[in-house]
């Protein structure tokens, strides 16, 4: 199996930790792993700030990189940026029936991590080992446009050492929302708010999730309110504890 | 109604520049105001829990619910594609029954039907059951302000539009008007009209309602209703309520008029099993409503009840330039409020901060589209796009995707920020250039040097929408592609 890794920008560039424990996982699982070097970004901001123009700048920038066929299956460690190629490619280029086609296709061969663990390599334990005490959060784009639900929280559950605790309203949004974030603060940051005082609530140490935007915005704002919380991507937690 | 005054008062504490933020202005700055209102949050909390409890009970928990949406989304999509023809067989329908039928093209053309057929008559007291359409169009005011001559007394009688009418207040949510309030507040209103001190209590405050509105119902000289659904075939307007108020309306007073949105109709009598089915689960979580009634016409020969008068006011407003187009499917709406009571937003702010009579996101995409983006600027951006509302929406509207296409349809007209539109235009540069993707990497990483303290980016110019709220991590010494190529 060969995969090209499809890094976000912001994890590129803020948390690349993130990426280079996905590279570990999938290399523990056996994966050769490629990193296609002309990568930027997918196009997401602004596509959802209304500039589907300047999307398809970037979006067909990014079907040049990817659309090769040297690699089984593109992985990237983000729900969301995720859902920007295989859904909402298709939705900008609706009118435009070739680059339509290529997206089409293409969108079919990125899958979230957590995705292609559980159900392209049907890996549900990793051999990683964690202490502590653990909240998942989903992100909306894993949770509604990819439906890739209980893939992260099987691979956690079997996580040695990490106790996964539910918390409550888990399915409403942190707040982040890309743009929204910094357009509308007040609001986005109620948001948030919501879902710390839930976590609270569970006693949870730890966040995790799928998705480093989530995490930026949640964690940014544990940290402005003065919680110690950690805050973990998946794959830094399967990436944890012995070398397998 | 008006949907974005400017508010003009803006946070001297805000040191956001004009960029990519939105002006703290119409909804952005009711907005403001409403995420620090405790009260309020807990009354939203407290409305939209108790029908999600009971939506995820009784709609998604039928096994064929994903049919019964599908069936619906394809009824409504079949009846816009042929909405004409099915409008003049419902028009006839009615009239072969001996009611009147009017098409209005705006809410200009209702009020001045309604005012003058209220003349013709003489009367005096109108009762109103619920009606979304008519507060789109501010009949009440209307009424009072152009007809002030007749001396007009309209009377709300659903208990919570009943209530907003007396404390001067607009309905924050389709199907809870007055969610907003809570029981003190409710008590004040009502103590306030009895002019003695009402005790907080439930029962009490129900049986002062009843009695003053019993009076208006024996007394009232036209109904006026909305129609949750006309059907084509027969002729037949439905109203599903609970408080039974809608038969008051309908049935005691000579004359009944209904207004219904033009988009309200749908082929069949028996597509009403399906559609009575979906507003009740979703709305407000009911198998069924209280009170279902269906009203075909006038009072018919051997008849027990019913208005003598039947006037169906059929009103587009702005509804029709969306058929055919990539809005269509904002007119499959059935009015049940479930996207408000699922979207973090809507339950943040409640409906006032949207300044619009339709709130949260279906609100959200129709205002601007009924009423001009220009009106409703900010309505689109009022979203973090989870599609919350596109999956609980029974009907299947993909309302993200169309706040989306909002979006971008302002951005195309030309209405967002210079600021705004030249820094995407550098994004979209910098990300199609690899090379200049890793050069802005290399400056940002120096540039941001002075300003990194613990882990977190300081407050910069420019980044307090952020900053202000949430710490900001700062760029990694290495990027993962410098990793890459150093060797993992």
């Amino acid at each position: 199996m060969r995969v090209a890794l499809f890094i976000p920008c912001y994890v590129d560039l803020i948390n690349p930790e993130v990426g280079v424990s996905v590279v570990r996982v999938l290399r523990k699982l056996g994966v050769e792993v490629t990193y296609p070097r002309g990568q930027t970004c997918c196009g997401q901001p602004a596509f959802n700030s209304g500039y589907f123009d300047e999307a398809r700048g970037v979006a067909r920038h990014f079907l040049d990189v990817f659309e090769k066929e040297e690699w089984d299956y593109i992985v990237c460690p983000s729900g969301s940026c995720t859902t920007m190629v295989s859904h909402y490619y298709p939705f900008i280029f609706e009118e435009l029936p070739d680059e339509r086609e290529r997206a089409e296709t293409l969108g079919h061969r990125v899958r979230e991590f957590s995705d292609f663990l559980v159900n392209v390599l049907g890996v549900k334990e990793v051999g990683a080992s964690h202490s502590g005490h653990a909240v998942f959060h989903t992100g909306c784009h894993q949770r509604r446009e990819l439906g890739v639900l209980n893939e992260p929280r099987e691979l956690l559950r079997n996580v040695a050492g990490l106790e996964l605790r539910e918390w409550e309203n888990e399915e409403l949004c942190c707040g982040f929302g890309g743009t929204f974030s910094v357009k509308m603060p007040d609001v986005s940051v109620a948001m948030a708010d919501e879902k710390i005082a839930a976590l609270e609530k569970s006693g949870a140490d730890i966040l995790i999730s799928c998705d480093s935007s989530c995490l930026m915005h949640l964690g940014g704002r544990l940290k402005k309110t003065g919680h110690d919380t950690r805050i973990l991507h998946l794959a830094q937690v399967l990436d944890s504890g012995k070398a397998g | 109604m008006t949907t974005s005054k400017p508010a003009r008062r803006r946070d001297t504490t805000d040191k956001r520049a004009e960029g990519i933020e939105s002006k703290v202005e119409g909804f952005n700055a009711r907005a403001k105001e409403a995420v620090k209102d405790q009260e309020l949050h807990d009354s939203i909390s407290l409305f939209t829990n108790k029908t999600l409890t009971g939506r995820n009970a009784n709609f998604w928990a039928l096994p064929n619910a994903p049919e019964l949406r599908e069936k619906a989304y394809r009824t409504k999509q079949e009846t816009m594609a042929n909405l004409d023809s099915y409008l003049a067989q419902m028009a006839d329908a009615v009239e072969e029954r001996g009611g009147n039928v009017f098409f209005a093209s705006d809410g200009e053309d209702v009020v001045k039907y309604i005012g003058d057929l209220a003349r013709c008559k003489g009367a005096k007291i109108i009762t109103k059951s619920k009606s979304m359409a008519t507060e789109e169009i501010e009949l009440n005011h209307r009424l009072e302000e152009d007809y002030a001559d007749l001396d007009l007394e309209i009377v709300e009688t659903d208990l919570g539009e009943w209530i907003a009418q007396l404390a001067g207040d607009t309905p924050s949510h389709i199907v809870g008007p007055i969610l907003h309030m809570n029981k003190r507040r409710v008590t004040e209103v009502l103590s306030g009209v009895a002019g003695e001190e009402l005790p907080p209590d439930v029962a009490a405050l129900g049986q002062f309602a009843r009695e003053r509105l019993r009076e208006k119902f024996i007394n009232a000289d036209i109904g006026i209703t909305g129609a949750n659904f006309g059907v084509a075939e027969t002729g037949t307007i439905a109203t599903v309520t609970n408080e039974g108020n809608a038969r008051l309306v309908t049935s005691v007073p000579p004359v009944h008029v209904v207004v219904m949105g033009i988009e309200k109709i749908i082929p069949k009598f028996e597509d009403l099993s399906t559609f009575v089915q979906l507003l009740g689960r979703s709305g407000t979580g009911q198998k069924i409503t209280v009170y279902t009634n269906f009203i075909t016409g006038p009072r018919g020969e051997g008849e027990l009840d019913g208005a003598e008068e039947f006037h169906l006011i059929l009103m587009d407003n702005g509804r029709s330039k969306l058929l055919g187009t990539e809005y269509e499917e904002a007119l499959y709406c059935i009015r049940c409020g479930s996207c408000l009571n699922v979207c973090p937003v809507y339950r943040q702010t409640g409906g006032h901060a949207y300044g619009s009579t339709y709130s949260g996101p279906i609100g959200a995409v129709i205002t601007p589209l009924l009423k001009g983006d220009k009106e409703a600027k900010d309505l689109p951006y009022a979203s973090s796009l989870c599609g919350a509302c596109s999956e609980t929406c029974p009907v299947g509207i993909p309302l993200h995707d169309l706040l989306l296409k909002l979006r971008n349809r302002q951005v195309e007209e030309g209405m967002s920020t210079r600021a705004e539109s030249l820094m995407f235009k550098g994004f979209e540069r910098t990300m199609r250039t690899p090379a200049a993707y890793r050069a802005g990497a290399k400056v940002g990483k120096i540039a941001q040097k002075p300003v990194v303290k613990d882990g977190s980016i300081k407050r910069v110019p420019g980044t307090g929408a952020w900053t202000n709220f949430r710490g900001l991590a700062p760029l990694a010494e290495k990027s993962f592609r410098e990793m890459w190529k150093e060797g993992i």
